[in-house]
């Protein structure tokens, strides 16, 4: 697999996760079979694992609730924090885990229907975990950029319409 | 009443002799109209990078809003040196070899207004930019054409250019990537020029903005090749490769009497850049190599879509190596690039410029930005499919 070639249709696919395969071989000057043939290895190995819409939760009929949770973990012999970083990672209410460098040891990104519903997770699912020694929850109020888009553009551009 | 009629002609004859640029026509038609997609803009669509635009603002708050020297802040001449150093390798003094303008327009006005003479020839490449003929006829000097070829894929013959060298060359005007064709020059090609501009000693004035967009392999300047840096006047700027056109910031390096006489014309004229382009431009040095190339690779990505669907329409359509203009060949459709602009915007609202307006050798063409996003580039491709279907049927 030509590393050039699949970084620049990763780099496509973050953009737009919906273009035709048609459309991204005119994009990176290859064959559409070849296109296709690359996104099924790049699926196949798991480099990439799924796709999603992008969207402003603000604009849903249903609102959801969602918190950033830091999380202090007692490591393990042998494991250090993939135990429990993969057992949080189970529950469906947990969307996101990342182990980070820092005064705490894991962010979680938890989804729930009320205020109520996220603490009580907390405070009944979370916090008592075997190794989980604190955790601090932060209602998110306002999502600003998501992956690399402004989820309300805030700039005008009038340009020219033709310059030399 | 005074009447116009009696008045003297107060208009300078060599000014009076220039010609309209040729966008400025086109460009009366397109504002009358609405709902264009314009493929005729020569600057970026981005907005200037978020970090650019912060230090400015932070410079402002600063107090930073006066006069700088007139060759600009030495910081930024340091910095622009160390970039040149490294980018084009070849070496200039900040402080005696290296001027900051207002854009390259500026740098290039300087530059021929300090060493032409009434009578002087240049010899330059069409089709150009719309300013190059201008200027050096603004210089009182005559501007001698070279037309480069489709067929050559718009790069500089050596031989073309020998040929036309006289006794009264002064100077050779080169703009690799090119604006209008996207055409780019090698190694060998500058060593080519650079042999010639060596044996009839001509100073050699190069006009690098496009520089950043190669989308190839980039080669160093013209004036890194022996014996050249003493006869070269490097010019480039910030406008394309860090989507700064407003900011109107330009330099030149070059040897020191060649900067000490731009410098004259500069200090009596326009005193120095504004300092918020400079803090802006130096901004961009600093922290901007990531944006630039983020924005190079999605030219590149567009140029690849625009030239592909030019050439399934049937309007052949080399591949461009630098810039962001595609230069396609429209004389498969029976018309002129003037008539297929003219009628294309009629039609189907979208705006290209004729390539009359670059050179009057350039009639078959028409010069398509891509600096747009895919999306205008989707839809005014297929306007034209439909327009170039309707011609034929």
């Amino acid at each position: 697999m030509n590393t050039d070639d699949m970084d620049q249709l990763l780099s496509q696919l973050r953009r737009n996760a919906r273009l035709p395969a048609s459309q991204l071989a005119e994009r990176l000057m290859m064959s559409q079979e070849a296109v296709e043939k690359l996104i099924a290895e790049c699926e196949a190995e798991g480099i990439i694992r799924g796709y999603y819409p992008l969207i402003n939760e603000d604009k849903c009929a249903d609102k959801k609730v969602r918190a950033i949770i830091e999380v202090t973990v007692r490591p393990e012999r042998d494991l250090g924090f993939d135990r429990i970083a993969g057992n949080l990672a189970k529950f469906n209410e947990v969307t996101d885990v990342t182990l980070v460098s820092g005064s705490y040891d894991l962010q979680l990104i938890v989804v729930g229907d009320s205020l109520q519903d996220v603490a009580g997770f907390v405070s009944t699912k979370l916090a008592p975990i075997d190794g989980v020694q604190s955790t601090r929850t932060h209602f998110v109020l306002m999502k600003y950029k998501e992956a690399g888009f402004q989820l309300e553009d805030n700039e005008e551009y009038d340009r020219l319409k033709i310059t030399p | 009443m005074t009447d116009s009629k009696s008045r003297p002609d107060r208009v300078a004859a060599h000014i009076a002799a220039l010609p309209r640029s040729g966008i400025r026509d086109f460009f009366e038609l397109v504002i009358a109209m609405d709902d264009v997609i314009s493929l005729g803009v020569g600057e970026p669509d981005f907005n200037t990078p978020w970090g650019i635009r912060e230090a400015t603002i932070y410079s402002l708050e600063r107090g930073r809003t006066n006069y700088t020297s007139n060759l600009g802040l030495l910081s930024l001449r340091k910095a622009v040196c160390e970039y040149v150093a490294k980018d084009f390798d070849v070496r200039y003094d900040p402080e005696k070899e290296c001027i900051i303008t207002v854009g390259v327009s500026e740098a290039l006005d300087l530059i021929l207004r300090a060493v032409l003479e009434a009578g002087d020839e240049v010899v330059y490449h069409e089709p150009c930019y719309v300013s190059y003929p201008a200027c050096i006829s603004m210089a009182q000097a005559v501007p001698v054409p070279i037309v480069t070829h489709k067929e050559g894929q718009f790069r500089l013959d050596p031989a073309e250019l020998e040929k036309a060298v006289t006794p009264r060359t002064k100077a050779v005007l080169i703009n690799f990537p090119n604006n209008p064709t996207g055409a780019n020059i090698d190694f060998a090609q500058k060593q080519a020029i650079a042999e010639i501009a060596v044996r009839h000693d001509l100073l050699v004035i190069t006009d690098e903005i496009y520089s950043e967009l190669t989308y190839g392999e980039r080669c160093k300047s013209i004036a890194a090749f022996p014996g050249m840096k003493d006869r070269t006047v490097f010019l480039h700027g910030f406008s394309k490769a860090y989507a700064m056109t407003g900011f109107r910031i330009g330099y030149a390096c070059g040897p020191h009497d060649m900067i000490e006489a731009m410098m004259k014309i500069h200090q009596y004229s326009m005193l120095c850049a504004s300092i918020m382009g400079q803090e802006a431009a130096l901004e961009a040095l600093r922290r901007g190599r990531n944006d630039m190339e983020s924005m190079r690779r999605e030219y590149r990505i567009r140029r690849n879509v625009i030239v592909k669907r030019f050439n399934d329409i049937g309007l052949s359509c080399h591949l461009p190596e630098g810039a962001f203009y595609a230069f396609p060949d429209v004389s498969s459709t029976g018309l002129s690039g003037t008539e297929f602009a003219t009628r294309l915007l009629q039609q189907e609202k979208v705006a290209v410029v004729p390539g009359p307006a670059f050179s009057r050798h350039a009639d078959n063409h028409v010069r398509c930005s891509y600096a747009v996003s895919l999306d205008d580039i989707e839809t005014a491709t297929s306007r034209i499919s439909r327009f170039v279907a309707g011609l034929t049927a």
